[in-house]
This record gives structure tokens, C-alpha cells and sequence, in this order.
């Protein structure tokens, strides 16, 4: 074998001993980083999340060369972008399904970590910014929808402007702020291109942070137990491999979406024209805010409806606090499980009923399901976590592999 | 890994679910060629369709996103296309500053029939004919089989039921409450098909409605065929992703 180093080797080392940016990846997800060696599928959703970013962008830039932000002219470029643009039509419905699939992603992973209890000490603030994370993409996906200028666009972003007037004094004059004018006119579309543009990046920074945040502790895992350094394997290969492998099913499913079926998720209304003169019957959001569409009309009253809609993605700030209990992971507490699950059932019943009109039994539903879902942070969390028996856990995680329960 | 599959199939196959419910009769079902992963436009098919445009709808609906170079797509020549455009006249502005009129081009689009909104409505009993070019996917997410079923479900209004003067009474129009500002168009024999075709009306129904539907979704074909050549390849590398995985995780039992 020889010793001898290549020019390229020579080359990588020379600009390494410059700029470490190859040893910086190898830190970050390379063979530097070291992860639980049992951390199962559910942990595959950070990555992919990363990707659905990376998607979102790279094929909103090829949209924004090709969109016009203009109220006359919004629809028509993006009729131009599906039938003249080459390939217009794949990034268009990659983009627009794409959103769907962030969130679905971004739901699971918020859900492994309530399941795992990936948020607790010393996990905070990698928690906090997660939340931060998803509020920004919430704030992006909402005038994204705006931009296409279509009925359901332009009445949306009515709608949901218009809750900001529910603030005593002040509400009507941030609205107007808000819209640039007097209604969703010209300037509100726009704003919201140029802000629609802007936060992804900011995400792409919140995510430096949130990655950044997780390599102090290191990652969480379905044991919830610390990881000594003999449980831990490299990053890369293993963790890489099996992300590529989540990456593949995660395509096969998303492909079919965008090739087969790429309406299934959106609104046929926001086919037709915005017409500030015809206010469709039933003006529902994208699936994405349906829950929480669902506890803003659940409260008769405006503000208060407001306050509970925001209030309850902001309560997932204190949720290290809520719950009570030292455990992390649910594999060892036997009544968090169930309630979790309950909770799980409840945004299910909440999206349901944000598709519904409010009234009847959907209203009924709603309200029920607002009452449970804060009644599952504010009172049960605590609770469970004073009352719970939580099984023994594992002295360590190679143990309980050996166990057969890894 | 099936659990995170099954949820995923699941919120998939629940979200049409999740939409308001769409009231009214349940849709007549067309076996539309186009239909499926595999789904193609007949040609011929849409042929006819272009010609029940121009002879029965285009006259109150217009067809702003179809341009004549677009025909390509129903396996019309450059020369055919270049006569059907030459069959419209389109305003111009002559060398010396005068209105004039020239024929049309391939590059031009399908002209309104009417020279602005007012003028459409005070021609049809105050309503706008809408614009027909995305009229498939804006109006129903089952869009072929409603506009389908449209156009074949006027009758006779239930009894104690008042048509308002003017309206029609057709039982798929439920974002209407059941009444229509169109009067039933579709009649057998309605057109003579060129191509010797028996124009029954649910033949003519199905013909305007695929090529309203490619009209709607051009690269359907195009999308169709990329989406199994992605899937394949997506296909192939995920079995290979997980043969690597198991090889380097195969690795951690040696130790």
C-alpha cells in the first residue's frame, strides 16, 4: 500500500488546514458526531425536515423567477408557470405539496418529542427554538397560500389578518399596517412575497441554532435514558445510512402526491380568480392550520378566540415545565402514554372540525376538543406526572438492547 | 417503520375526508381515459371536444389560458392549427394609427366572446358565463365528473320548488342552490361530429368535458409519464438505501 497522498487528498488537506469546513460537517453529521445507537425510525423526521427545506426552497426560487406579485397579473403567471414554463408545472406542485409534506413531517417530529420527552432538562431551548421554527413556518406557508391570488388566497389572508383587529385599541390600526392598506389589496400581496421569500431563510438560520442547540447534550433516545459513550455509534455511516433509507420511502409517497394526485390536498376554489366582490360560502384554510382554525371558532368571543389559537401553539413553551414528570420517555410511564395518544385523537377531532362549518355538532366537537387540549398542558401534564408509577428504567441502553427492548 | 408508513397513509387518505363535506346527489362516474397513474387524453376524443366548444359554448364562455398553438396537443399539423386561427379576427392598430382588424395567429389566445363583464352580463340575464380554462379543477375536487354531471342533471325542479325566472333547475348545482343561470346546452345531436362520431348527449357530455379537463391540466400526460420514470428510480434507490443500511448496521454485531 502506498503512503503516498493524492493531489486531491493534498488539495483537501491544504484548504482543510484554511477553512475546516470538511471537518466541520464531519463534526455536525459525520463520524465526529456521536448518536444513541438505538434511535429508531421516529428520529429519521429531523433530517427529513431538512430536507423539505432545502425542497421548499430550491424550487420556490425557480417559482419566484417566473411569479409575478401583482394582483392583475398573480394568477395568470402562475397559470404561465403551469402550461408555458419548462417544468413549471413539477416545481409548482412539488412547492405547493411540498408544504403539506413540511408539515407533515414537522408534526411527526414535534410528536416524537413529546412521545420520547425530548423537550425536557437539559433539552429546553433545543425544544424553544423547534417551536420558533414552527411558528416561522406557519407565518411562511400562510402567505405562500396568499401569493397564487385565488379565492381561497385572497380570503384567507382576510380572514386571518382580520383576527389581529380583535386587539383592544390598537387591533384596527395593525391591520392596516398589516395590509398596507385598507384591505388585502396590491401592497398586502406584495409584502407578503417579499416576507414569504425572506423566512425561510430565517428558518434556514433557526435551524443552525436548533442543530447547534442539539449537539450539547447530543440526541435524545426512545429510552430517554443518557447515552454513555459506549452506547453511542458514529453519525455518519450509521445514521446517514438508515436517513437515506427514511429518505426513499419518505419520496416514494411524496412523488406519488405530486405526479398522481397533486390536488388531492389543496382547495378547487383557489382555482378560480380572487374576487374581493364574491365571498365563497365556506373559507377554510389549508389541512395544516385546521386544528387550530378549529379553537379559534370554538370561542364565541373574537379576541379570546385569538388568544386561545395563539396561545395554544405558545403554551408548547412551557411544556418542559408542565410536565412534571423526570422521565423522559413514554416506553416507561404508563398513563403519559395513553393521555398522549387521547391528545393525539383530540387534534384529530379539532382538524376535522376546522373543515366543518361551526355549527351543530363540529361546534359542539370543537369545543370539546379546545377544552381537552388545554386541559391535557395546564392540568393533566402535571398531574400525571405526580401520580405516575413510571416502570424501572434500564441501567443503561446497552442492557436493555440485550434485553430486547431497545 | 410500517407504523411511521401507516400514519403517513393515513393523514394522506383522511385529508380529502377532512374537507367540508360537498353537498348534493352523488356525481355520474365517467371511466375518463385520463384517469389513474397511467391515464392518457384520446385525441380523438378531445377533437370532438374542441369542436363542442367552439359550436356550443364558446359563444357565451371564454378559453383565456388555451392559445391555438396549444391544439398541438390534440395531434393537430401546424397547417391545421394555423387554419383554425385563421377562422378568428382580432383587433389591431394599422400603420396609420386607424382600428383595424387581422386574423388570428397560433400564438393567439381563444378570444371572449364578450368585450367586458358588463356586456356578458346584460347579454345573459345578469350572470357571468365563467371562464371555462380551469373550470375542471376549480368548481369540485371529483372536477371531471361534476362538470360531467352538470351538464346532463337539469330536469324538472322537486315539487314546491320555485325556479327563479331566468334559472334552471339542475341537481348537481348545489353551490348554487340546485338553480343555474345556464339553460341545458347538451341535446342529442347537438353537433355533427367530423369524425362520423354518434353525438348522443352523453357522448357529447364526456367530449367537451375531457377537453375542458385537458384545457384544465395540459401536462397531465407529461406528468403522468415522469411521475412512474421518478417513482421507479425513487424505487430503485430506496431498495438500495436500505441493502447499504443493512450492511453498515450489520457492522455493530460484529463487534
Amino acid at each position: 500500500m502506498s503512503t503516498e497522498k493524492s493531489v486531491l487528498q493534498r488539495a483537501f488537506e491544504w484548504h482543510e488546514q484554511r477553512l475546516p469546513i470538511g471537518g466541520f460537517i464531519d463534526g455536525v453529521i459525520g463520524t465526529k458526531y456521536p448518536a444513541p445507537k438505538n434511535l429508531n425510525y421516529w428520529w429519521n423526521f429531523g433530517s427529513l425536515n431538512g430536507l423539505m427545506l432545502v425542497i421548499m426552497i430550491a424550487s420556490g426560487i425557480f417559482l419566484a423567477m417566473n411569479y409575478t406579485p401583482h394582483k392583475d397579473f398573480a394568477f395568470d403567471s402562475v397559470e404561465r408557470i403551469m402550461r408555458d414554463v419548462n417544468y413549471g408545472w413539477v416545481m409548482r406542485y412539488m412547492h405547493a405539496n411540498g408544504a403539506s409534506f413540511f408539515f407533515i413531517v414537522v408534526y411527526i417530529h414535534i410528536f416524537r418529542g413529546m412521545y420520547y420527552g425530548s423537550y425536557k432538562n437539559p433539552r429546553e431551548v433545543l425544544w424553544w427554538i423547534g417551536i420558533l421554527i414552527f411558528l416561522a413556518m406557519m407565518a411562511t406557508a400562510f402567505m405562500g397560500y396568499v401569493l397564487p391570488w385565488g379565492q381561497m388566497s385572497f380570503w384567507g389572508a382576510t380572514v386571518i389578518t382580520n383576527l389581529f383587529s380583535a386587539i383592544p385599541v390598537v387591533g384596527d390600526s395593525i391591520v392596516t399596517f398589516l395590509w398596507g392598506g385598507f384591505s388585502v389589496e396590491n401592497p398586502t400581496l406584495n409584502r407578503f412575497f417579499s416576507l414569504h421569500y425572506l423566512l425561510p431563510f430565517v428558518i434556514f438560520g433557526l435551524v443552525v441554532f436548533h442543530v447547534w442547540a442539539l449537539h450539547l447534550p447530543g440526541s435524545n433516545n426512545p429510552l430517554g435514558i443518557e447515552a454513555t459513550p459506549a452506547d453511542k455509534i458514529p453519525f455518519h455511516p450509521y445514521y446517514t445510512a438508515k436517513d437515506f433509507f427514511g429518505v426513499g420511502v419518505f419520496m416514494l409517497i411524496y412523488f406519488a402526491v405530486v405526479f398522481w394526485a397533486p390536488n388531492m390536498l389543496g382547495d378547487p376554489l383557489n382555482y378560480e380568480k380572487a374576487n374581493p366582490l364574491v365571498t365563497p360560502a365556506h373559507i377554510v384554510p389549508e389541512w395544516y392550520f385546521l386544528p387550530f382554525y378549529a379553537i379559534l371558532r370554538a370561542i364565541p368571543d373574537k379576541l379570546l378566540g385569538v388568544i386561545a389559537m395563539f396561545g395554544s401553539i405558545l403554551i408548547l413553551f412551557a411544556l418542559p415545565w408542565l410536565d412534571t414528570s423526570r422521565i423522559r420517555s413514554a416506553v416507561f410511564r404508563p398513563i403519559y402514554k395513553w393521555f398522549l395518544w387521547l391528545f393525539v385523537i383530540d387534534c384529530a377531532v379539532l382538524t376535522w372540525c376546522g373543515a366543518q362549518l361551526p355549527e351543530g355538532l363540529p361546534l359542539i366537537l370543537s369545543r370539546v376538543g379546545t377544552f381537552w387540549y388545554f386541559l391535557h398542558f395546564l392540568i393533566l401534564l402535571p398531574i400525571i406526572g405526580w401520580v405516575e408509577t413510571p416502570k424501572p428504567l434500564p441501567a443503561s441502553i446497552s442492557e436493555a438492547v440485550l434485553k430486547g427492548r431497545g | 417503520m410500517k407504523k411511521i408508513i401507516l400514519a403517513a397513509a393515513a393523514v394522506l387518505a383522511l385529508s380529502p375526508a377532512v374537507r367540508a363535506a360537498e353537498v348534493g346527489p352523488e356525481l355520474m362516474q365517467v371511466p375518463w381515459s385520463f384517469d389513474g397513474a397511467f391515464g392518457k387524453f384520446d385525441r380523438l376524443q378531445l377533437q370532438r371536444g374542441l369542436q363542442v366548444y367552439r359550436e356550443v359554448c364558446a359563444s357565451c364562455h371564454s378559453l383565456n389560458y388555451v392559445a391555438f398553438r396549444n391544439l398541438s396537443d390534440l395531434g393537430y399539423s401546424e397547417g391545421q392549427i394555423k387554419a383554425i386561427a385563421n377562422e378568428y379576427e382580432y383587433p389591431e392598430i394599422d400603420d396609420e394609427g386607424s382600428d383595424t382588424t387581422r386574423k388570428g395567429k397560433p400564438s393567439d389566445y381563444f378570444p371572449n366572446p364578450y368585450p367586458n363583464e358588463k356586456f356578458a352580463r346584460a347579454s345573459n340575464n345578469g350572470a357571468l358565463p365563467p371562464d371555462l380554462s380551469l373550470v375542471t379543477k376549480s368548481r369540485h375536487r371529483d372536477g371531471p365528473n361534476y362538470i360531467y354531471s352538470l351538464l346532463l342533471g337539469y330536469e324538472d325542479p322537486p315539487a314546491g320548488m320555485e325556479v327563479l325566472e331566468g334559472m334552471s333547475y339542475n341537481k348537481f348545482f348545489s353551490s348554487g342552490s340546485f338553480q343555474i343561470a345556464m339553460v341545458k346546452q347538451i341535446e342529442p345531436d347537438k353537433v355533427t361530429y367530423a369524425d362520423g362520431t354518434a353525438a348522443t348527449q352523453e357522448q357529447i357530455a364526456q367530449d367537451i368535458t375531457a377537453f375542458l379537463h385537458w384545457a384544465a391540466e395540459p401536462k397531465l400526460e407529461a406528468r403522468h409519464g415522469a411521475g412512474l420514470r421518478v417513482m421507479l428510480y425513487t424505487l430503485i434507490f430506496t431498495v438500495l438505501a436500505y441493502l447499504l443500511k443493512k450492511r453498515i448496521w450489520a457492522r455493530l454485531d460484529q463487534k
